[in-house]
């Protein structure tokens, strides 16, 4: 579950003011809103990267508020793939296990598993110079979703792709959600791409966020 | 003629002047300049001979020299790069009250005059805490600040950090903090995050800026003359060998040594070359 109770994030000039949304366990939670309403900043607010002023923020039963990035168990997709320049694929899907002390055999039989699920064992030896925009985000899903999260933030991971790749994540998302039973907060534009993976969808504007009823999802507008 | 009537189809169409003043101006200004920089080095090249270069070159004062200047710049570099790392990525990465001030503040060394960053150096040193400071050092390390081979390193490290410092700061300006960020998340500490995701991707940054803090710390003179003075077999460095062969008259032996600073700095041009402008590609 993926709880926000009266969140308020100060980013700079730009200010997030009393935000409540919840999602439940194991569902896929779509965020919409405007171009600069701050639903990159309220996913940072989530995932740690961006400190909250006011409100509580809980995962499962935990009280995550105060902890620090990497303690709150989050896989974390941003939009542009952020993929490390230097390290090989297989790398970016090793790198939260080493950083947790695993073992190389458990580490090999992890990357394994996460590569043939994502369908992306041919490129464990390549570095990230030369992926298409695809091979990018499954890199990054399988980096984000390597050490087990129960929580899964993305940030517009479909927006750089073609209609065609766009799809085929879009699939592949729905798959992982549905085997991994990850809860999910998703940000898009697409009410497409909303339609296709929600199981609730919020609206984040200037002032306020809502959720909007699924039945309706289709005629959603921005 | 009445220029608010629009021009008919039978009116001749437009003809644009010659570019050919603009890039004869462009080719006339740049032309000089290089002219003037590759005439410089040719000169140079020219009024040296193999022999005067062998015979400078066997004398003990200028081996001196030479094993000074390399061991004092790469001792500079190593230094400098540690304190450029640190300062770079702060200003990079951090926004703090004071910034643009401190921002100011690393600038100095650049723009003032080489003499008066010795001379400061030097005043400083004889202020009450620089006597406290150099006594405790000697104490140490058996080694005087003022006047000796230390001085030599921290009046090129005064200089060659500030350099090292702008190029870190633009290299990890150009590295995306969210790469920084992603790794947080994955379970890094800032430490963490900064040696397995940052730094490695600084690398290229890293040896440029090294190659800069080099070649800068190898011409500097003017802080090394006052603050360690220019004493043979003890505090000189190559530039200060071209200066006491050009005071002795022996202006052959001053134009070898600059030929092997000509020869050095072009190495580094070559590298910066090299390393700053090619692509990430593996």
């Amino acid at each position: 579950m993926i709880r926000l109770q009266d969140v308020s994030i100060q980013a700079g000039e730009f200010r997030l003011n009393s935000i409540s949304l919840t999602i439940p366990t194991g569902e896929y939670g779509i965020l919409m809103g405007k171009t600069g309403c701050g639903k990159t900043t309220l996913l940072e607010g989530v995932c740690g990267l961006k400190r909250v002023t006011t409100g509580t923020i809980t995962l499962g039963d935990r009280d995550v508020t105060r902890l620090k990035p990497g303690e709150r168990g989050i896989g974390f997709v941003p939009q542009e793939s952020a993929l490390f320049t230097t390290m090989t694929v297989y790398e970016h899907l090793a790198f939260a296990l080493s950083v947790r002390g695993w073992k190389k055999p458990a580490i090999a039989a992890r990357v394994d598993e996460l590569a043939s699920m994502l369908g992306i064992s041919h490129l464990l030896q390549r570095f990230p110079f030369g992926l298409s925009g695809g091979e990018s985000q499954r890199v990054a899903l399988g980096r984000a979703l390597s050490f087990r999260p129960r929580i899964l933030c993305l940030d517009e991971p479909l927006s750089a792709l073609d209609h065609d790749t766009r799809l085929e994540i879009c699939d592949l998302l729905a798959e992982v959600q549905r085997t991994m039973g990850v809860t999910v907060l998703h940000i898009t534009h697409d009410p497409n791409e909303a339609s296709r993976l929600a199981h609730c969808i919020f609206r984040l504007d200037s002032s306020a966020i809502q959720a909007i009823p699924l039945q309706t999802d289709a005629s959603i507008s921005l | 003629m009445n220029t608010d009537v629009p021009p008919d189809e039978s009116s001749p169409p437009h003809r644009a002047g010659s570019d050919v003043p603009f890039f004869a101006g462009l080719l006339l200004l740049s032309g000089v300049y290089v002219f003037l920089i590759l005439a410089m080095v040719l000169a140079n090249t020219a009024y040296t001979s193999l022999d005067i270069f062998a015979r400078t070159l066997a004398s003990p004062e200028i081996q001196y020299a030479i094993k000074l200047s390399l061991i004092t710049c790469s001792i500079t570099t190593v230094l400098s790069l540690w304190v450029a790392t640190a300062l770079g990525y702060c200003m990079s990465r951090f926004e703090f009250r004071g910034k643009s001030l401190l921002d100011s503040v690393l600038d100095i060394p650049i723009v003032l005059p080489p003499l008066v960053i010795g001379l400061s150096l030097l005043i400083l040193f004889r202020s009450p805490p620089g006597i406290w400071f150099e006594e405790h050092f000697k104490a140490i390390t058996g080694y005087r600040i003022t006047y000796a081979v230390p001085g030599v390193i921290l009046a090129q490290f005064m200089v060659a950090c500030a350099f090292a410092v702008r190029t870190m700061r633009a290299t990890f300006d150009e590295i995306p903090a969210r790469r920084e960020q992603v790794a947080l998340t994955l379970g890094c500490t800032r430490s963490q995050a900064f040696w397995s995701v940052s730094l490695p991707e600084a690398r290229r940054g890293l040896l440029v800026a090294a190659t800069l803090a080099w070649a800068r710390s190898l011409g500097e003179f003017g802080p090394i003359l006052i603050f360690a003075g220019a004493t043979r077999m003890k505090t000189e460095v190559m530039p200060t060998s071209v200066f006491l062969q050009m005071s002795i008259g022996d202006i052959e032996s001053a134009v070898a040594v600059s030929m092997l600073m000509i020869l050095a700095a072009m190495a580094v041009l070559l590298v910066v070359r090299f390393w700053g402008s090619e692509s990430y590609v593996r």
